[in-house]
């Protein structure tokens, strides 16, 4: 019995001390923007939530579509009403893993480049997704930042015959999300 | 042997820990949820088509304002089927904050200017903060300025004012359906005829729905209370489309209705719609940001 006691409190011990394993953060940001003939279309989002494990890799985020901001309210309104179905489809996220996780070294501070496999759900469809990034490694937290594109049509995002060729069908998709240790 | 069995143990939670590792850190990343949702796009428009709705011009918004109402339907090619008398309402509003709005225009009809304040006292909202309505106070005051009709006589500046009052309760029921209340005290200081009442009390009852994405069918109806007004005039009926288009609200209807502002419309209105007194006419909204949001802010 005192062995089990000893082997449990070794194994908390461990844990308690050893590099943090998990990242996390609660206000990254996500930007997207997007410009065609008749409006430039930006939006800021800064209440992202995300995780990353440098053990196995994995990264995630999640976004509720409700809080991006846009210049004009009623783009704001239309985006949400009309464009992503906010009511139907609350959030945005992704759910991925780095696949040349040798390459970096989360204790090493230093900027790494990453590749990030994944699938990415946005109005309510799952595409897998590949892209690059870069995470910046520096002595109490780890900046995750990956800028990429998205067509609108793969994500079933209609844009209304009226304003078809006006409004880009590709937009232009920031992540930037600076990651806290987690301590258990 | 009792060590062995722990360390299996331990060993196993860990390994099953590790298989889900993804799910793990998509729950513990938590619910993006706010702790209050409000409702929002009630209607499209300051206005459900004639009369106004719970909604303000966003903080920092400037609308601008093309109202028009034909003649009636039913006066004959004469008048081109009232394309030759029209009333029409330019105006502004504004929002000073998110719940504070006021609003200047001019009518043709009594040639009439008004100004407008817009208030929203309670948004319809689920969460920690929770009401089923959204509420708005809307007031108005009009300034007739027309030539005294008998300029011989003593007239007071008072006499060319007239007031309205609302309390606009709406409730957002699906997002494709939205319907309000709107109480309604009109008060004018000088009226044509004796018969006419200085105070006139009505209540309007207005709602939206939703054909397509960008289209809505909008239907708003105004019934006088005020005994001798709903004698000797008509009860306003307005069914029109809104269609938007980007920085546009296009509202296209058919009214009863001559008269644009509150103080006209509701307890004013002539026309009967089983005799064809029919009005054609639209609302034109343009937004324009004056002040940006935080974000976008140099």
């Amino acid at each position: 019995m005192k062995k089990l006691l000893m082997l449990l409190t070794l194994t908390l011990a461990l844990s308690q001390f050893g590099q943090a394993q998990r990242y996390i953060t609660k206000n990254g940001h996500i930007s997207f923007y997007s410009d065609g003939p008749l409006e430039k279309i930006e939006a800021h989002n800064n209440q992202v939530n995300s995780a990353l494990d440098i053990k196995s890799g994995d990264f995630v985020f999640k976004v509720l579509m409700k809080s991006f901001s846009f210049e004009k309210a009623l783009m704001q309104e239309h985006f949400n009403e009309n464009y992503v179905e906010s009511d139907q489809f609350p959030n945005a996220s992704f759910v991925g893993k780095i696949t040349n996780l040798n390459d970096i070294n989360f204790t090493k501070p230093a900027t790494y480049e990453a590749m990030i496999e994944g699938k990415l759900t946005i109005h309510g469809v799952t595409k897998p997704v590949m892209e690059t990034g870069t995470f910046v490694v520096t002595s109490g937290a780890v900046e995750g930042k990956s800028v990429f594109m998205v067509k609108l049509a793969d994500y079933n995002i209609s844009i209304p015959g009226a304003v078809t060729g006006k409004i880009a069908e590709e937009i232009q998709i920031t992540v930037d999300v600076n990651l806290e240790p987690l301590n258990n | 042997m009792k060590t062995i069995v722990a360390t299996l143990l331990l060993l196993f939670c860990a390994s099953t820990l590790r298989l889900t590792a993804q799910d793990n850190l998509m729950d513990m990343i938590g619910d993006t949820k706010p702790a209050t949702e409000y409702a929002y796009a009630t209607f499209k428009s300051t206005r459900i088509s004639l009369g106004q709705s719970v909604e303000n011009p966003p903080n920092g918004n400037l609308i601008f304002d093309v109202q028009h109402h034909f003649g009636p339907g039913n006066i004959g090619f004469n008048d081109f089927f009232g394309l030759d008398q029209a009333t029409t309402r330019l105006g502004l509003q504004y929002g000073i904050t998110d719940w504070l709005a006021v609003g200047v225009g001019r009518s043709t009809l009594e040639k009439t200017v008004n100004g407008s304040v817009k208030i929203k006292l309670l948004r319809q909202s689920t969460g920690e903060a929770n009401s089923p309505v959204s509420i708005s106070y809307f007031g108005d005051a009009a300034l007739s300025t027309l030539k005294w009709a008998d300029p011989v006589r003593t007239n007071y500046f008072s006499s060319r004012l007239s007031f309205a009052n609302q309390v606009l309760i709406a409730r957002k029921l699906s997002k494709a359906l939205s319907l309000q209340l709107s109480p309604t005290y009109i008060h004018r200081n000088l009226v044509e005829k004796s018969t006419d009442e200085n105070d006139v009390f009505a209540v309007g009852a207005g709602g939206r729905a939703k054909l397509s994405k960008r289209i809505s069918l909008n239907v708003e109806y105004y019934y006088v209370l005020s005994a001798q007004t709903a004698k000797d005039y008509d009860n306003s009926l307005t069914v029109g489309l809104d269609i938007e288009t980007g920085g546009h609200v296009f509202q296209l209807f058919f009214t009863n209705s001559q008269g644009i502002i509150e103080e006209h419309f509701i307890p004013k209105t002539t026309g009967k719609w089983l005799n064809g007194d029919i009005h054609f006419g639209f609302n034109i909204s343009r937004n324009f940001v004056l002040k940006k949001p935080k974000e976008f802010r140099d």
